[in-house]
């Protein structure tokens, strides 16, 4: 592929800290954490006993086979499974030391701390304009018009859209492309500057091109935002994440450092994934 | 055979085994029945629309005529008995409280006048011959009953007309209009003197066809050239305003219960249920039931169409609720769960994005359900908006009857005119139903661009 891509599998990896982990600094930078999560789907038992960590300043990938339930897991974070009625999740999951499960945690405000951009883009059948500012607008972050706009326009540069739509803010947003409606999204997500955005295979759906501009966008969000991400592309995890997580079958197989898992796997089911053996 | 055997000599398999005459047989059968298929549906469709054509045709050919009336010129001669007491209408219009008083006596004093008489004795001028009493009386069936009325009012609407001999337009009979449209057909009915009397005025040019106000301004009458549809009209307006006023925002919050907050559980599916089977209950069943409790129980006024309404949003609220929740089960999820995961509470998720994108079908279904409601009969006979209603009702607790109500008491009519009167009414419940139904495709058309 691309050139830039190269560039941003080998820039993040070096001179980022996770080589040199130290104890007290991963602390101070631990975002969200899950402990002993299992998430059941009826009779079904989805996700089984899984630790993990999200820290700041870093992308952490899940990957794994389809149905391994990193997507669920993903979902956990910020308790969209809450939605589907037959899903239960235990163990404890905790935003900046906080347990989100707990019954005094107001889950509207979770999703504001807790953003996320979905598989397929899907912004609201409205105005460019109106999509970035309905984040704000619900949570009452802004009054003035003048503070829409400044917070519309930071939003979409910051997701490498304004270029693209400042001439066209009031046009619908279904008019876009895939690739700008997902950048679109991403911009949604941050106007209401969450501290963690979890992306569930946020380039799925979209052609190489469009790909590799949402690579770089998270590669540059991530300084800011705490980001997990759930991939079917092993490049990608490779690319753009720090950490990565590979799920099988409901189970957290091995959680480490990008490259150790991708040059150095511990188990033989990781190796065996990663060199397309199955999946 | 010879076709068979050639492609036999040829070394491709394949091409021999999709040519075998079993195969071509089989092939021909396929194409035989989609043929047969695709006539009987063509066949079916101008068979509907045939029929259609034939029920418009028959229904406008029928009911053009109420749309037209027959008037009679008669000299009547306003300077006798009370007119020639009042002042002249000079004096009338002098200033003051005095005046005013006057106005008043005048009024009472022209009331008082026999204006029964005094047409009579105008058409007894036009023909002199008719001298025995059965011929007076045949005379004076010639103008409508409401001939007397409808010269007191243009009298007591134009003073100026006092004292003096006036030509004025009134009201044929029906008879005399049915005979006029149907060109010299019932001679026998109407008897040879009335239709020698009827020529007469035509050759003096003292008849003539104008549009027929009464039928479209007034209430019911007994006298068909009398009555019109306004009254009914009226009475649905008012039935189905309250019914919208009920159905839709009952049936707005059902929907949105039912499907955005409501637990899936086996009391939702009971419900659910019971709604679809409510859908499909026969409307006269809501009738009996708007009968025992809003009349029985909440004893509000007899036929009024502020229990018409109410019965009809009975009958409307499952259609408005099936069709309310199939819009929002069509609202994609992914905008739900777009707003979700941005912090959108339920309340917000809804009245942001599902309603909007759900609007337009969630209206088309609530259009469709009044067009059902302004068209239904049953369930209003039930609860006496049945009733021979002349006044036009100023509101909805009035006594009132609705259109298709009207339309079945003149087909239950006696006198022949009103058979044109109830076709004429049946072409305006139809425009009205048409434009209805022209407007729910309208609305979904244009929220399907805008939505684009």
């Amino acid at each position: 592929m691309s050139t830039a891509e190269i560039e941003s599998t080998s820039d993040p990896a070096d001179p980022s800290g996770t080589g040199q982990t130290e104890k007290a600094k991963e602390s101070s930078r631990l975002r969200m954490s899950a402990k002993g999560v299992d998430v059941h789907y009826g009779e079904t038992h989805a996700i089984k006993d899984v630790n993990l960590d999200i820290l700041e300043g870093e992308v952490t990938a899940l990957i794994g086979p389809s149905g391994c339930g990193k997507s669920t897991f993903l979902r956990c974070f910020n308790r969209m499974n809450d939605t589907i009625p037959s899903c239960r999740v235990t163990g404890e999951i905790t935003l900046d030391g906080g347990d989100i499960y707990s019954p005094s945690l107001d889950v509207v405000q979770l999703r504001a701390r807790v953003g996320m951009v979905f598989q397929k883009p899907n912004p609201f059948p409205k105005s460019i304009y109106d999509n970035v500012a309905y984040g704000p607008r619900i949570h009452g972050v802004a009054s003035s018009r003048a503070e829409f706009d400044e917070i519309v326009e930071r939003s979409l540069v910051r997701a490498g859209l304004w270029e693209e739509v400042k001439d066209r803010l009031i046009s619908p947003a279904t008019a876009l492309s895939g690739g700008q409606q997902q950048r679109l999204c991403i911009a949604r997500a941050i106007a209401v500057e969450p501290e963690v955005i979890l992306m569930d295979e946020p380039c799925s759906a979209l052609d190489p091109i469009a790909t590799a501009k949402i690579e770089e966008l998270i590669f540059e969000l991530r300084d800011r935002f705490a980001i997990a991400i759930v991939t079917h592309n092993m490049q990608q995890a490779a690319r753009v994440s720090q950490r990565t997580a590979f799920f099988h079958l409901g189970t957290l197989v091995e959680y480490g450092a990008t490259d150790e898992i991708f040059t150095n796997p511990r188990e033989t089911k990781t190796s065996d994934y990663i060199t397309g053996r199955y999946g | 055979m010879t076709e068979m055997n050639g492609p036999q000599t040829h070394a491709d398999p394949a091409e021999n085994r999709w040519s075998s005459p079993k195969l071509t047989r089989h092939l021909r059968k396929r194409q035989r029945a989609e043929g047969i298929f695709k006539w009987c549906g063509a066949a079916a469709i101008a068979f509907a629309l045939s029929s259609l054509a034939f029920l418009l045709f028959s229904t406008v050919l029928s009911g053009a005529g109420a749309f037209v009336a027959t008037e009679i010129q008669l000299d009547v001669d306003l300077t006798g008995a009370p007119f020639n007491q009042l002042a002249a209408p000079n004096d009338l219009a002098a200033p003051g409280r005095q005046a005013a008083l006057d106005a008043e006596a005048a009024t009472a004093l022209l009331k008082e006048a026999d204006y029964r008489s005094l047409v009579k004795d105008s058409l007894r001028a036009l023909f002199p011959e008719a001298k025995g009493r059965k011929d007076k009386r045949a005379l004076g069936t010639l103008v409508s009953r409401g001939a007397a009325g409808e010269l007191e009012d243009a009298v007591l609407a134009d003073r100026s007309l006092v004292g003096q001999t006036v030509s004025i337009w009134l009201p044929a009979d029906d008879e005399i209009d049915l005979f006029r449209k149907s060109d010299g057909e019932g001679t026998e009915r109407l008897g040879d003197q009335k239709v020698k009397w009827i020529d007469e005025l035509e050759s003096q040019g003292r008849l003539r066809s104008v549009l027929n106000m009464a039928f479209l301004t007034s209430g019911d009458s007994r006298e068909p050239e009398l009555a019109g549809i306004w009254g009914a009209l009226v009475g649905s307006f008012w039935t189905l305003l309250v019914t919208l006023l009920i159905v839709l925002p009952l049936g707005l919050a059902a929907a949105i219960y039912l499907e955005e907050f409501a637990v899936k559980n086996r009391w939702t599916e009971i419900i659910e249920v019971n709604i679809n089977n409510l859908a499909a209950v026969p409307s006269i069943v809501f009738g009996i039931l708007g009968l025992a409790f809003f009349l029985g129980t909440l004893d509000l006024p007899r036929s009024a169409p502020l229990v018409g309404g109410l019965t009809l949003s009975l009958m409307t609220l499952p259609t408005i609720i099936i069709t309310g929740r199939v819009s929002i089960q069509a609202v994609a999820p992914s905008i739900r769960q777009a707003a979700l995961g941005i912090g959108a509470s339920p309340l917000q998720v809804v009245a942001h994005h599902v309603l909007p994108v759900a609007m337009p079908g969630i209206l088309t279904g609530t259009i469709i359900g009044m067009a059902r409601a302004l068209g239904e009969t049953a369930p209003l006979l039930m609860i006496g908006m049945v009733a021979f209603v002349v006044d036009v009702p100023s509101g909805p607790t009035d006594a009132a009857t609705a259109l298709p109500v009207q339309i079945f008491l003149w087909s239950d009519s006696p006198e022949r005119a009103f058979a044109e009167k109830t076709a004429g009414a049946i072409l305006v419940l139809l425009a009205f139903l048409i434009v209805m139904n022209g407007s729910a495709v309208a609305l979904r058309r244009r929220f399907e661009k805008r939505g684009s």
